[in-house]
């Protein structure tokens, strides 16, 4: 069997509580996305549990990306884009006509593909969205930010030099920088879209470390890529497929134990 | 050898050698200007009266001290009226109006005034200003010299913001951030030293500006700070001095001639290695 292959590099601990059992964060209902004409996403229907990770694999082009971009409103940035449905964040719709977008960022945090560092020192990086937010005294945003970086497991690198500017660091170093800024303003969630996908093995491996410890305190979902890490950091996996939320479940049901055979062709590399 | 591999290799020896001789033709005529302008004007600019005396009547000894101070508070001025409108337009175009009609619009017309010939733009100030007023003045020249920096600042700004990956604009909106904080912290920052670039490109081509000042700020023989009067600047009294008959006023027009020059040189140096320090 072609599972087995995956089995061995998937070490999980033992089940967890199933979907249906856990308080969900975001309720997705009836969601349809377009690009101008072209339609991303169709009727996807799902829960996000809390302070756990839930990752969206899928060929390129199945909408994950798009998916998690409705969590934060970001498509509203973009005119020729829109979305139906809804989005339930603590029993409000997020997609609702006039709800403040900045408000609803604020709170659902989100990290990009590339890193994407501010043309501004690694302190101000950190501090320039906490002030957006928050008026701290100088003590206080000192230690917000050595927290934030300290969680984002940047703080041993970056704490002689926090004044260089954020470009300077490697890229991996960017990344961590990226994630740290999206803690320190403490959202409730923290979307990941393909976070890794630009860093070498080393750097990846301690992102995926410091997504395990962020489960305490934030629900995170992640898009990737790569299946090894889907099965290695996430509580809860989505395969997409054209647009359509495929099959989603535990971790290790999805992996293991595929009940749509779609599911298991992407997840054994016959397809995609 | 190959024989494409040959073809090759002879295509890249002739078109280097002509790329070689473009550089030097090019820079041919620079020198050259630079070298005359710099020998004629160097005993002017080595005479200290150069810069604390008045334009002389002919016949006498003076300097340019009234022309170089109303220059340069023509391009102050200029300059302080224009970037603020130039760069606010510049931010709406990249930030807000993106490709929209009234963006596109504005970036033809703007095209179209980049490249309007400066007289025009003096003869227009003239005509709604100056003759208006009926008196030539240094606002008059300071307005004429604001409308030429615009177009250039509207335009680099724009390109500028246009470099700024939109990533940088996803990751301050991610914060919750707001829209303009977003242009004023981070892509400001981001196209700082192209937009300061194209300032100071505003500022090195309206120092050299003479058709527009003609119909405006004309011309002072004498001392003056007023704006609401006509008020001396290098370009028309090089322009007049040339022109004339007499060798002190040519003396003084190569010196008038070789300081615009060093002064526009000295600008972009400035800005260049304060850019490269703070990048």
């Amino acid at each position: 069997m072609e599972t087995s292959r995956l089995l061995r590099t998937t070490v999980r601990p033992a089940a967890g509580p199933a979907l249906q059992d856990l308080r969900p964060k975001l309720q997705v209902r009836g969601l349809n996305f377009f690009y101008g004409a072209y339609q991303a996403l169709r009727n996807i229907t799902l829960d996000i549990p809390e302070r756990k990770v839930t990752a969206f694999i899928g060929p390129s082009g199945c909408g994950k990306s798009t998916l998690l971009r409705t969590f934060n409103r970001m498509y509203s940035l973009y005119p020729e884009q829109r979305a139906e449905g809804e989005v339930i964040i603590d029993g409000e719709n997020l997609l609702e006509r006039g709800r403040d977008v900045a408000l609803i960022r604020a709170k659902i945090g989100m990290v990009f593909q590339k890193p994407t560092p501010f043309p501004m020192s690694i302190y101000e990086n950190i501090a320039f969205g906490v002030r957006l937010y928050e008026r701290l005294s100088k003590r206080a945003m000192d230690e917000r930010v050595e927290l934030a970086l300290t969680r984002a497991g940047l703080w041993q690198e970056v704490r002689n030099k926090l004044h260089q500017s954020g470009n300077s660091l490697s890229g991996g170093q960017q990344q961590r920088l990226c994630i740290a800024r999206g803690i320190a303003i403490q959202p409730e969630v923290l979307l990941l879209d393909e976070p890794c996908s630009a860093l070498d093995p080393i750097s990846t491996a301690r992102i995926e470390e410091l997504i395990h410890e962020l489960k305490s305190d934030y629900t995170v979902v992640i898009v990737t890529h790569n299946m090894q890490q889907a099965a290695r950091v996430s509580d809860f996996t989505a395969y997409m497929y054209l647009g359509e939320l495929i099959e989603y479940g535990a971790t290790d049901s999805i992996f293991i134990k595929p009940s749509r055979k779609e599911t298991e062709d992407y997840i054994t590399g016959r397809f995609g | 050898m190959n024989a494409i591999y040959r073809s090759r290799k002879r295509v890249n020896v002739v078109l280097l050698t002509i790329s070689g001789l473009a550089v030097v033709f090019g820079l041919f005529w620079l020198a050259w200007i630079l070298g005359t302008l710099f020998y004629e004007g160097g005993h002017a600019l080595a005479r200290a009266t150069l810069y604390y005396q008045m334009t002389p009547p002919p016949g006498a000894d003076g300097g340019l001290a009234n022309a170089i101070v109303g220059s340069a508070l023509l391009v102050t001025v200029g300059t302080l009226l224009g970037t603020p409108i130039g760069i606010l337009a510049g931010t709406w175009l990249a930030e807000y109006g993106k490709r929209g009609w009234l963006a596109g619009a504005t970036r033809f017309l703007n095209d179209v005034l980049l490249s309007a010939p400066s007289i025009v733009i003096g003869l227009f100030v003239y005509s709604v200003y100056v003759a208006q007023v009926r008196h030539f003045s240094g606002w008059a020249g300071a307005i004429a010299l604001a409308l030429i920096v615009i177009p250039v600042v509207v335009r680099t700004t724009d390109d500028m913001l246009k470099l700024v990956p939109n990533s940088l604009r996803e990751a301050a909106a991610a914060l919750g951030c707001p829209a303009w904080k977003m242009i004023v912290f981070v892509t400001y920052r981001a196209a700082r030293t192209g937009i300061l670039t194209g300032v100071l490109l505003a500022v090195a081509r309206i120092s050299g500006e003479t058709a527009p000042l003609l119909f405006t700020a004309l011309n002072n023989q004498f001392w003056s700070l007023n704006l609401n009067a006509p008020m001396s600047n290098l370009p028309t009294v090089i322009f007049q001095f040339a022109m004339s008959p007499y060798q002190d006023w040519h003396r003084l027009a190569w010196g008038g001639a070789a300081l615009v020059t060093l002064a526009v040189l000295l600008l972009n140096i400035v800005a260049r290695s304060l850019f490269r320090r703070t990048d």
